[in-house]
């Protein structure tokens, strides 16, 4: 087992080498670096810049003097607002790892009941209506949604209720200057959080649902339902439990694709993670964010898709090699 | 067969595979449905010049903005413009975008799959590997780069949008050619001396055909969405030329203010049809691959 774990990470290494030489690359040929100190005074800052990231260089060497920094912690410095690049992302890269655990561990649960539900009750009135409901959360713009949601659930719903503010806070994930864990915290997670998996909640319960009637149909559940297993049991203990392996492989994988989700949603509720960062960055050509942005992304989809990998060795037997 | 009539004229089991397909098409009423409204939306959208009660881009400043009424059936927005009008002209960029996206990924998605797939294994190595690649670096930033500095026009949206989408088909139809170009007609053909080539286009494409449609159906659905998404975080088109997503981003700032009727129009178009895609291609999924048919 150790083995295996130890060959598919090997395996990422040379995969995340030339991903993040691509978006360094990506990044060098579009956002010229030397932008900002252009405008200084100083006619020997460009050159010297230039020097610092050896610009006449070929990229490869670039990327290696970038590589070499970067393993030594140095990221850079904004151009934007003068704050190493490390410590932005640092803070950026909590924020939005908050979003993304409480989005997946949501979007999990959401996702398994209904596809169960769905599943036991195939073919009935909720079964039909909970497929209408996924297919309209597939066919819908995210950041649609997530207005959509202010606009009803924080705005109109505090209207008709006649309350004094909003049930769901929608700027920022505290309001004020708050911060912690704290029934604030909550309210203001409800519509971010939605906006960001309503599309991987419809997917995963589809596939759920799917997984749980192929296994429903199988004959060793006939054979329990024989045997006289009670049914809760038999939901739960024998099928549930094979029918959530497909599903945990497609959430590794689609815990990778949330990061464009992320900068959509932190966008409109405001929320400083890596998503508003990166907007922000771009607006201004900010080359030193963007670079390490890219790279540091790049890195988080890879090590999904490992993890991905290797959930699929620990849970499947047959997968795993000896 | 053919002197039957009325309800017994069912093509059998040896009806030309067109029509066949048709007829399984057909007894898919959603995906029916779908078809329809699909089609009424893009007739409605192509004769925007003709159908639209208004120039769309013509303000009325002494009006402003009204809630939907019956001279202004959506509303007009903060210039006195009228939505419906937009909306329908609007539809002409959005679709156009979609189908450009999904052709052009399309074709380049085969075409990587099939030589990936038929041309062994080094090739095939290199091929998907350079797909993985695709598939890890991250899409909408890219995107986003991209069109900063290339330009916003719909061109350059179209081009970025399917440079992000082929490999999906790409691996779906390796897939395919992977397990086709071991059956008895291939080698047949390689039998008799057919270069590569041939077999590639005239034996292996046409047995692809079902996966590719549907994927290209996916990813007209899936450029609507993105090319909205991008509107939203301000890489659309540049006005006057105005898409579903630019409107939809446009109505942001009227959230939580007495014009936020704004935010529906141009929102359920797209849900529309994103909708019926989906709906076509599960359809056509059912068409082209009959075992999974719901019984």
């Amino acid at each position: 087992m150790l083995t295996f774990v130890a060959r598919r990470a090997l395996a990422a290494v040379p995969v995340l080498l030339v991903a993040s030489f691509l978006s360094f690359w990506f990044v060098r040929v579009t956002v010229d670096p030397t932008a900002k100190v252009r405008q200084s005074r100083d006619p020997q800052a460009v050159a010297r810049l230039r020097e610092r990231l050896r610009l006449d260089e070929p990229v490869v060497v670039q990327y290696g003097v970038w590589v070499r920094d970067a393993l030594r912690g140095d990221l850079g410095t904004s151009e934007r607002t003068g704050e190493p690049v490390s410590r932005m992302l640092r803070r950026a890269l909590w924020t939005t790892t908050q979003l993304l655990l409480w989005g997946t561990a949501a979007a999990a649960l959401v996702a398994v009941a209904v596809g169960v539900y769905s599943a036991l009750r195939a073919g009935g009135v909720a079964d039909h209506l909970l497929t209408t409901l996924a297919f309209l959360g597939l066919a819908m713009p995210p950041f649609w949604f997530g207005l959509l949601a202010i606009q009803i659930l924080a705005v109109d719903l505090t209207r008709w209720l006649g309350l004094s503010e909003p049930l769901f806070g929608f700027v920022g994930l505290h309001s004020g200057d708050g911060s912690g864990f704290t029934l604030d915290y909550l309210r203001h997670l409800v519509l971010p959080v939605m906006t960001l998996t309503v599309g991987i909640v419809a997917e995963w319960s589809r596939f759920q649902r799917a997984s749980m009637v192929e296994v429903l149909a199988a004959p060793y559940i006939r054979t329990a339902r024989a045997k006289g297993v009670p049914r809760s049991r038999l939901v739960v203990r024998h099928a549930l439990r094979n029918a959530l392996l497909p599903l945990v492989t497609v959430m590794a994988l689609d815990v990778g694709l949330l990061f464009g989700g992320v900068i959509v949603t932190e966008q409109i509720f405001s929320i400083p993670g890596m998503g508003r960062l990166f907007v922000e960055s771009l607006r201004v050509g900010d080359a030193p964010v963007l670079v390490a942005w890219t790279v540091v992304t790049a890195a988080f989809v890879i090590a999904a898709n490992l993890v991905a990998d290797l959930a699929y060795g620990f849970l499947d037997p047959r997968v795993r090699p000896r | 067969m053919s002197t039957g009539h009325g309800a017994d004229r069912r093509p059998g089991p040896s009806a030309p595979p067109g029509r066949r397909a048709l007829r399984r098409f057909v007894r898919r009423r959603p995906a029916v449905v779908a078809l329809v409204v699909l089609v009424l939306l893009a007739a409605a959208c192509a004769a925007a010049p003709w159908l639209a009660p208004y120039p769309p881009n013509r303000q009325d400043l002494l009006l402003g903005p009204v809630p939907p009424n019956r001279s202004h059936w959506l509303g007009t927005d903060e210039l006195g413009r009228d939505q419906l009008s937009r909306i329908l002209h609007a539809g002409r960029i959005s679709l156009s975008i979609g189908l450009a996206v999904g052709a052009l990924s399309t074709a380049v998605g085969t075409a990587v799959g099939a030589v990936a797939g038929y041309a062994g294994r080094r090739v095939d190595q290199a091929l998907m590997r350079v797909t993985d690649l695709f598939l890890v670096l991250p899409g909408i930033a890219i995107l986003a780069i991209a069109l900063e500095r290339l330009g916003r026009s719909p061109a350059v949206i179209v081009l970025v949008l399917a440079g992000l989408f082929w490999m999906y088909v790409a691996r779906v139809v390796r897939a395919e050619v992977l397990s086709l170009r071991e059956r008895e007609f291939v080698e047949a053909a390689r039998a008799v001396g057919a270069s590569g080539t041939r077999i590639v286009v005239r034996h292996l494409l046409p047995n692809v055909v079902g996966v590719v449609v549907v994927n290209a159906a996916l990813a007209v659905a899936a450029a609507i969405i993105a090319e909205s998404t991008l509107s939203f975080l301000g890489f659309g088109v540049q006005p006057p030329a105005t898409s579903w997503g630019v409107m939809l981003a446009d109505a942001e700032g009227y959230v939580a203010t007495p014009q936020a009727y704004l935010l529906y129009g141009p929102g359920v178009a797209i849900l529309l049809t994103v909708l019926s895609v989906n709906f076509v291609g599960d359809g056509l999924r059912e068409v082209f691959d009959p075992r999974t048919a719901p019984r």
